[in-house]
């Protein structure tokens, strides 16, 4: 395997390793109501990470120790497919899906209106179809399409995005090469309609000024990205309306 | 486009409303001031007053309310009732039987089994604890012709339409009768099996293109198609 | 699978207004103000069967952390560095809301915030850990135990983290021909440190920002930010943790806030580790 030292991730140009710009995400695709059994569901890609998310509920929950007596509960599954990276990876749930389950699941509690559902479940199910940096955050943003495709009421849709650093530049949506040597990565998820910061995590070294700069970086990418979400969901029942 | 289409607007979750839409929570809510979608919905600026109506809402109980129920368990002294809402409602068997009920010589089964379908009023809910449901009261009790059709509960309006416009049509249409239920599930009585599909047909179609305009012209188009090609007069 | 939490402490409208209240004039029931750590408590060398061990008192919350380690194989991606594994036991002696079994989300959580924070910060020399590179290196357990449960688990575990490893002596060990590695009764290394970290768990419960938040200021929180930093004043970690969400302000505005009360943490480890610090605080 190659190492940090070996390879140059950021050119004489400035430019990353599959040619984008320091700012520059992945292409992006976003596609809702493409599982017909589930209540909402979205497929998501940014680059090659595809990320699957389910909505079902709100329904009876599955166990009766599970009822809250003021509020919907969330459950949610962040899972990665065995074959969506390079080695096989084994499907029973490891620690890093546990915690990111957990993430996730915080990412919306405060989004999505579970009071006016008491002793009742929403599901929110994720599935990694393939990995290639970003996952999380991927997944954030096919579960805010899928809830809207449920019809769960939320206050406004969330999007998420990573920043790293490689080679002391931040970058914008890294993948998979840049997060294994980069010296940092920044998940973050938001909703910008309300200004608010859903999922935010640091993992690597980088000063104050850095993370300010980085955060900004993400929250303008997320803006995007939402507003990709509201086309994609505008764009489901135009179609429909061509008639 | 027709001059009503451009007054109907596709919304999407956490969208800005005009101040003078209708709270309707959960759907319309209001944050910081402003009214806000909390779901998919077309905004209608055609009428007096702008109206949001949601492409998609969850039902819940209210008291008063008439639905159609499919019985999910039978219990010792009542049966459960699955009223497409995430909460499962429950008929008592004294109120079913109309008499006091004794589960020594009463076998339930023989009035609701699994799998039957009753229409019945909510007479109470509160979120806390399940709704309970009557049947007495005109036209309720267990449904023992024609076919069920569900769909979104949020199409049943669509169903039924403006001044029941839509239902009427239908109805003439097809000689059928119909109850389209709050909880998305529509009883219906037709002369013979072809009536009867043409119908399911165009609830369908309803359900699928509710968020569009002129439905009811196309639906009805669409009706005598079908009568055409299946040879019902 | 995560889901909303449905075994949370009661903390009842009378006390949650109480805390409010004095949140909102700037004090804390325990009588300090927004920003500062309820009082430290940090010894070492309390498990002598360890190879690194420390206690730590944060206020009320106890945290036991152990060092164990032993010889084993390098990970594939990274033949030349050992291996440090962090993991946390909340036992059910800590608390009426811990119940035994595998540790939930909520300890893997704490238990990889801290393991990411020591590993991007390089706080502990992978290199120096290595015996034969490529085939045998040291691996070294952090186990972090807390014993009583009276809110903010990640700072405590991460002082007593720091203060274990820093406390971590290495056996002696012989290469055998076969090429076994057999270790010596006598432990004298210590492990190469080469920063020091802490985390600052700060509490966000309505407008106001709290640093260091007990059970019950923890419980009514909207939600909680954990910033890292080594003692450089690096952010070598950032962890939101809970439902709730933050603005960019807010997030902004803890970090400088974290930065503050770390060095309150950074200076509790000087005092209980004098000399045996191996870096000096600035």
């Amino acid at each position: 395997m190659a190492k940090a030292t070996d390879v140059k991730l950021i050119d004489e140009f400035g430019r990353r390793h599959d040619g984008r710009l320091p700012e520059e995400m992945r292409p992006v695709s976003m596609r809702i109501n493409v599982l017909d059994n589930a209540d909402g569901s979205a497929l998501v890609e940014f680059g090659r990470t595809r990320v699957l998310a389910a909505v079902y509920g709100p329904r009876e929950p599955v166990q009766r120790f599970m009822i809250l007596p003021d509020r919907a509960l969330l459950r949610v599954r962040y899972h990665m497919a065995p074959f969506s990276t390079a080695e096989r990876k084994s499907p029973a749930p490891s620690r890093r899906e546990i915690e990111l389950s957990k993430v996730i699941r915080e990412a919306f509690e405060d989004i999505i209106l579970v009071k006016y559902f008491p002793r009742t479940a929403i599901d929110i199910f994720i599935e990694v179809l393939q990995a290639d940096g970003g996952t999380r955050t991927a997944a954030v943003t096919a579960a805010s399409l899928a809830l809207a495709n449920a019809g769960i009421p939320m206050k406004a849709l969330v999007a998420g995005i990573a920043v790293g650093k490689i080679e002391g530049v931040l970058v914008l949506d890294v993948d998979e090469v840049e997060d294994g040597v980069g010296e940092a990565d920044m998940p973050v998820a938001a909703a910008p309609d309300i200004g608010k910061i859903t999922l935010f995590q640091l993992n690597g070294v980088l000063t104050r000024e850095e993370v300010e700069k980085g955060l900004d970086m993400a929250l303008e990418a997320i803006k995007k990205l939402v507003e990709l979400e509201k086309q994609t969901l505008v764009e489901e029942y135009v179609t429909t309306e061509e008639v | 486009m027709s001059e009503e289409a451009k007054t109907r607007k596709l919304v999407v979750p956490g969208e800005r409303l005009p101040d003078e839409v209708e709270l309707k929570e959960p759907y319309v809510v209001e944050v910081e001031g402003a009214r806000v979608a909390t779901v998919m919905g077309v905004l209608d600026l055609h009428g007096e007053k702008p109206s949001f109506i949601p492409l998609q809402t969850v039902y819940v109980p209210k008291p008063g309310d008439v639905v159609i129920g499919m019985i999910q368990s039978i219990g010792v002294m009542n049966w459960q009732v699955d009223i497409n809402s995430p909460y499962v409602a429950v008929l008592n068997a004294q109120d079913f039987l109309g008499r006091p009920y004794n589960p020594l010589t009463d076998d339930l089964s023989q009035y609701l089994n699994i799998g039957d379908y009753v229409k019945a009023k909510v007479v109470a809910f509160d979120r806390s604890r399940s709704p309970i449901l009557t049947v007495q009261d005109k036209g309720l009790g267990k449904i023992t012709e024609g076919k069920i059709v569900e769909i979104q509960a949020a199409k049943i309006p669509r169903v039924i339409g403006k001044k029941r416009s839509m239902i009427t049509m239908l109805q003439e249409e097809l000689g059928c009768d119909i109850f389209a239920a709050v909880n998305g599930r529509i009883h219906i009585k037709c002369a013979d099996s072809e009536r009867e599909s043409i119908l399911v047909l165009a609830i369908k179609m309803i359900e699928r293109e509710a968020h569009t305009v002129g439905l009811t012209a196309r639906v009805q188009e669409y009706i005598q198609e079908l009568k055409k090609v299946k040879g019902v007069e | 699978m995560s889901l909303t939490p449905f075994r949370v402490p009661i903390v009842p409208e009378l006390r949650k207004s109480t805390i409010l209240s004095l949140i909102s004039k700037g004090l804390r029931i325990e009588e300090r103000d927004l920003y500062t750590p309820r009082l430290i408590k940090i010894e070492t060398g309390v498990v002598e069967r360890a190879e690194g061990s420390a206690q730590v008192q944060l206020g009320k919350t106890q945290v036991l952390v152990g060092v164990k380690v032993d010889v084993g194989t390098p990970f594939k991606d990274t033949p030349d560095e050992g291996v440090i594994a962090v993991n946390a036991e909340f036992v059910p002696i800590a608390s009426p809301m811990f119940e035994p079994g595998p540790p939930d989300e909520n300890a893997i959580e704490l238990a990889r915030v801290i393991d990411r924070s020591l590993r991007e910060s390089n706080a502990v020399d992978r290199k120096s850990l290595v015996i034969i590179p490529g085939q045998k290196v040291w691996v070294v357990h952090v186990d972090i135990y807390v014993l009583n449960y009276d809110g903010n688990l990640f700072d405590a575990s991460m002082l007593a983290t720091m203060a274990a490893l820093i406390d971590t002596r290495l056996p002696d060990y012989e290469e055998l021909e076969t090429g076994e590695i057999r270790l010596k009764e006598e432990k004298k290394t210590p492990l190469q440190i080469n920063k020091i970290v802490t985390t600052v768990n700060i509490a966000k419960i309505g407008d106001y920002l709290i640093v260091d938040p007990n059970l019950d200021e923890e419980t009514v929180a909207d939600t909680k930010l954990i910033v890292a930093y080594d003692h450089e004043g690096n952010v070598v970690g950032i962890q939101k943790s809970g439902a709730g969400s933050m603005t960019r302000e807010e997030i902004l505005k803890a970090i400088d806030i974290g930065s503050k009360a770390a060095r309150v943490y950074f200076k509790s480890l000087e005092e209980a580790l004098g000399e045996r610090l191996p870096v000096k605080i600035g």
